[in-house]
């Protein structure tokens, strides 16, 4: 029996939706049309994040580290449908096994950044890791799945919100990422994937105020000008490798709280 | 179109030849005309313009039973100089608070030009004895206050007494003085847009200066329709009597968007002249903050944070 082909329109992910971009514009990409946010896609998007971002960081960390798995789970269901998306299989499964790999490090964290500190003096001095807030990342053009978890996962595993922008060459694999991450109980608003041209998004992206900290990995030749923008809140800018796993990548999207407990003298 | 119920006996007001007219709202057309009026896009110069005429026609409100001193001393400040940063920022209209804070406003305020507003008149709910009411509104006025946003019975407009609410009215306007009069119709509890016209008519004749949507205190407090219905009686006093009556919205207006959503609708319905503190106030307090934030958005080209400004 012959169908109609069930065509299928490649929008953003704002909220935990899968919204068109507000100014209705499209581009062309890997032989599709996909969405071309605006400056005011990025202002919903990092209204969204912030609204979620509290209550992600309040989650147990043992839940976290669940919700994480759980991308790699729904993404270890379409492998096939990924691989198409980006340099192939061999990409997908190291994009789930990083996935895997910050889970677990998500109730170990605190762990190993965290310290009790020797101080001369009445006090119990403890130091312990906590999310930045609100994370912009714009992510390397290659390799396009694996580079987009590289980033997104450790600013996730530490309790942070984030909006990250695709690879503009090759986007379509970022967005059947946001269709896993949809389905894996990562609540709406905790990640934010908008697809379009990185020199339109990424200065509104590096100027916005309630962005508390940046990760330029794939910001090429805007670096300087990103960077420049994100000093006047006194952002956190990082900029890591495209495809690195690390505890030292979600540490930098952490901040560490020393406590200064008063004990008897 | 159905005929309209006439009003009941004892209801003599000046305005007695439109009466039978009121109580004839096209709940359709009203909505339809407040929604269109909503789609107009305000950009660049004329965003910040109507922004900066917001803040100037903001009553800056808190009415909550926990308000101390403290609290309203910030307040005010923030009153004064909305954006501590940015000194072009414009003062707003007035602080609205409770009649035992109003000593405290009027010192904060002193040579401000800021105006002190108090609720008075057994605020929320107006049940309570005229002569409590009254000293009520004596009371607020002896303590300094500019104007006065007085409740009406609502219990007895609804079972159709409108003369006690009128009698009501002309003796706390007597027991105001010099101060400004605001009446709250507290539109949510009269039900239909046929009775929030008919009680904002019996205010305006009744002598108020202003009339208000709501106290804040319930849901779903001042929307667009609502005021609409208020300003086209409002125009329709002035078309008869030449009389200016003020209009105030109050409660759940919270988005710069929206604000300027308010202020086109005034000046499309009433006319440019009414686009001033003298006539137009907004109640509100935590719409300041985004109308702070939508202007510095604008000055400097990014998007703003709330940590970046205070709170109250």
């Amino acid at each position: 029996m012959s169908r109609l082909p069930v065509k299928k329109t490649y929008k953003l992910y704002i909220g935990g939706a899968f919204p068109r971009s507000e100014s209705g514009r499209t581009y062309e990409a890997q032989g599709q049309n996909v969405a071309r946010a605006s400056r005011k896609d990025v202002r919903d998007a990092v209204v969204a994040a912030r609204a979620a971002q509290p209550k992600w960081a309040a989650a147990t960390a043992y839940n976290r580290g669940q919700v994480l798995y759980r991308i790699a789970e729904m993404m270890e269901a379409r492998v096939p449908e990924f691989a198409e998306l980006c340099s192939g299989k061999d990409e997908v499964h190291r994009s789930v096994d990083r996935w895997v790999w910050y889970a677990g490090f998500a109730d170990k964290l605190a762990q190993v950044l965290g310290s009790s500190n020797p101080v001369a003096g009445p006090y119990f001095n403890f130091t312990i890791p906590e999310p930045t807030g609100v994370v912009g990342i714009v992510s390397p053009d290659e390799p396009p799945l694996l580079g987009l978890v590289s980033r997104i996962a450790p600013a996730l595993t530490g309790g942070n919100a984030v909006v990250a922008l695709a690879s503009e060459a090759r986007p379509l694999a970022a967005i059947e990422l946001a269709e896993a991450v949809a389905t894996s109980d990562v609540p709406g608003g905790v990640v934010n994937l908008l697809t379009g041209h990185r020199s339109e998004l990424a200065p509104w992206l590096a100027s916005h105020m309630d962005v508390n900290a940046i990760d330029l990995t794939g910001a090429d030749g805007l670096r300087t000008d990103l960077e420049l923008a994100a000093a006047e809140n006194v952002k956190r800018v990082i900029v890591g490798k495209p495809d690195s796993q690390s505890l030292y990548e979600i540490s930098s999207f952490l901040e560490l709280k020393t406590v200064w407990h008063p004990i008897g003298t | 179109m159905a005929q309209a119920p006439a009003l009941p006996r004892g209801f003599e007001l000046p305005l007695k030849q439109r009466l039978p007219r009121i109580g004839s709202i096209d709940q359709v057309a009203v909505e339809a005309r407040a929604g269109e009026l909503a789609k107009r896009s305000i950009k660049k110069e004329a965003k910040v313009w109507a922004l900066e005429l917001a803040i100037r026609c903001t009553d800056l409100t808190t009415l909550e039973g926990q308000d101390t001193p403290g609290k309203v001393a910030a307040l005010c400040s923030k009153a004064i100089r909305p954006d501590p940063g940015d000194p072009n920022v414009p003062s707003v209209a007035a602080v609205c608070v409770y009649p035992n804070l109003v000593p405290t406003a009027k010192e904060r305020l002193a040579g401000s030009g800021v105006k002190v507003a108090s609720v008075a008149t057994a605020f929320p709910s107006g049940q309570s004895p005229l002569d409590v009411k009254l000293r009520d509104v004596q009371d607020a006025v002896a303590m300094g206050a500019d104007e006065i946003d007085m409740v009406i019975d609502r219990g007895a407009f609804l079972s159709g007494r409108y003369a006690k609410v009128f009698d009501e009215i002309v003796q706390v306007k007597e027991a105001c003085g010099d101060a400004h009069l605001k009446v709250i119709l507290e539109v949510t509890e009269l039900g239909t847009y046929d009775n929030v016209r008919r009680a904002s008519l019996l205010a305006m004749a009744a002598g108020a200066d202003f009339i208000k949507t709501s106290t804040g205190k319930l849901p779903g407090a001042a929307t667009l329709p609502v005021q609409l219905v208020m300003l086209e009686a409002i125009r329709d006093v002035h078309e008869e009597t030449g009389r200016k009556v003020g209009m105030k919205a109050a409660g759940g207006i919270r988005a710069a968007k929206n604000a300027i959503q308010y202020l086109v609708q005034v000046h499309e319905t009433v006319g440019p002249d009414w686009l001033t503190p003298d006539l137009y106030r907004i109640g509100a307090s935590s719409l300041l903050n985004d109308i702070l934030m939508q202007l510095r958005k604008e000055k400097t080209g990014a998007y703003q944070s709330k940590d970046y400004f205070t709170n109250d």
